[in-house]
């Protein structure tokens, strides 16, 4: 999953928080990887989504603007031919 | 136009890039490919550096990207110390590892990137262990193409995780500015048809504004702890993007107080050797103007044929964020 000889730059790769070490977590990617990534750009708690990049967390992902989206989604597929 | 590797995929990939075609919708990548806008000289720094003893480290895509006449990857093989990264923390545990040995990371990326490089400088690492910064920011080269003029873009797909970190806010100035309107986007495939179809809406209604169609990932005011992070430790200055001439403040450059990591000022006697010279990019390579988002890799004669990601002539078919490598994965080549 993490393929390191291909690395993206910009690429960040959502996981779960299953443990906290200060300035580092471990986060479970949900298909058995499990990293220690940096955490010192977020403010996170154990079983937060975060994005990473680059082996730090970048962001917290919320769950209620993700059920937003799907939302969204929905009424855009709803809406095929109109556009 | 987008500026992101990864939508790039996934418009290709998925075929949305044909099926919206089909729809009228012409969708190309402009600079955003942070391994394929480092310019021809930056990557000599780092092959200087390695011919002098230094261990050098990259990440993975940009120790393949040739050079007058070798890459990082070659140089490997000429007996040079050239490692290969995940992360700038990667490199630095190779300082810690190697006491005696000067340590260099080569910090590409664009504001996705930066924060990690600046938490690290501001964890105080060894002194062995130095920085060939090379980071670069999005939201100046959005108005440099703007403002070049050579394309119309009706709109524009901002990418997702450069807004995680800067939010939406430092894009508002293209919208007012220019009337150009956009979305930021997320990389699902349906993320990206969700960002087009806002695109089109905003275009039907004449409307110009900042839209944020990946909210479950970034805020208005973005990352604000990254954002006081990289303040803290760089400061902007003019850098040339491949492709493109000096785009004024869109580098980022570390702070006079953090200038014992930074490998031009550690390094400046063996650096001084290259310092004036001009490197061109390869002979027949167009990454210059598929990175300005005049081309596809189909109108260039090398793509496909001499230009392969077994033997790359330039960067854009080396990275798998950039347009040529992308395509010849996914195309019927």
């Amino acid at each position: 999953m993490l393929d390191v000889t291909h690395q993206i730059v910009c690429l960040a790769i959502p996981g779960k928080i299953v443990e906290i070490q200060k300035d580092h977590a471990t986060v479970d990617y949900g298909d058995g990887t499990r990293r220690q990534v940096n955490i010192s750009l977020v403010k996170v708690k154990k079983g937060d989504y975060v994005l990473v990049h680059a082996g730090f967390a970048i962001e917290v992902l919320s769950e209620k603007d993700a059920m937003e989206t799907l939302d969204l989604f929905r009424e855009m597929l709803s809406l095929e031919g109109d556009v | 136009m987008h500026v992101c590797g990864t939508h790039q995929d996934t418009l290709v990939k998925n075929g949305l890039d044909t099926l919206l075609k089909k729809c009228g919708i012409e969708i190309g990548q402009g600079p955003g490919c942070p391994v394929c806008v480092t310019t021809p000289k930056e990557i000599e720094e780092m092959l200087l550096l390695a011919r002098k003893d230094v261990i050098v480290t990259s990440f993975g895509d940009m120790m393949n990207v040739p050079g007058e006449q070798f890459s990082l990857r070659s140089m490997k093989s000429e007996g040079c110390d050239v490692r290969m990264v995940y992360g700038i923390e990667d490199a630095v545990k190779i300082a810690v590892e190697n006491p005696e040995r000067g340590v260099v990371f080569m910090a590409v990326g664009f504001e996705t990137t930066a924060p990690t490089t600046a938490s690290t400088i501001l964890n105080k690492p060894p002194d062995n262990f130095s920085i060939l910064c090379c980071h670069r920011t999005i939201p100046p080269a959005l108005r440099a193409i703007i403002e070049m003029g050579e394309i119309k873009i009706d709109g524009l797909i901002e990418p997702g995780h450069v807004s995680t970190i800067i939010g939406t806010k430092p894009y508002e100035f293209l919208s007012k500015k220019f009337g150009v309107p956009q979305v930021v986007t997320g990389f699902e495939p349906l993320d990206v048809l969700m960002g087009c179809w806002m695109l089109v809406k905003q275009i039907q209604k004449k409307e110009a504004k900042v839209e944020n169609e990946y909210k479950r990932a970034v805020h208005y005011e973005g990352n604000v702890k990254a954002q006081k992070i990289m303040n803290v430790v760089f400061e902007p200055c003019d850098i040339k993007w491949r492709g493109f001439p000096i785009i004024k403040g869109s580098g980022l450059k570390l702070k006079q107080k953090f200038e014992k990591y930074d490998a031009r000022v550690k390094y400046k006697e063996i650096l001084n050797e290259i310092q004036d010279k001009e490197f061109h990019e390869p002979e027949g390579c167009r990454c210059g103007e598929l990175l300005r988002g005049l081309i596809s890799p189909f109108d260039c004669p090398l793509f496909g044929q001499v230009c392969t990601p077994d033997h790359p002539v330039g960067p854009c078919m080396v990275s798998i964020e950039g347009s040529c490598n992308i395509e010849y994965r996914y195309s019927d080549h």
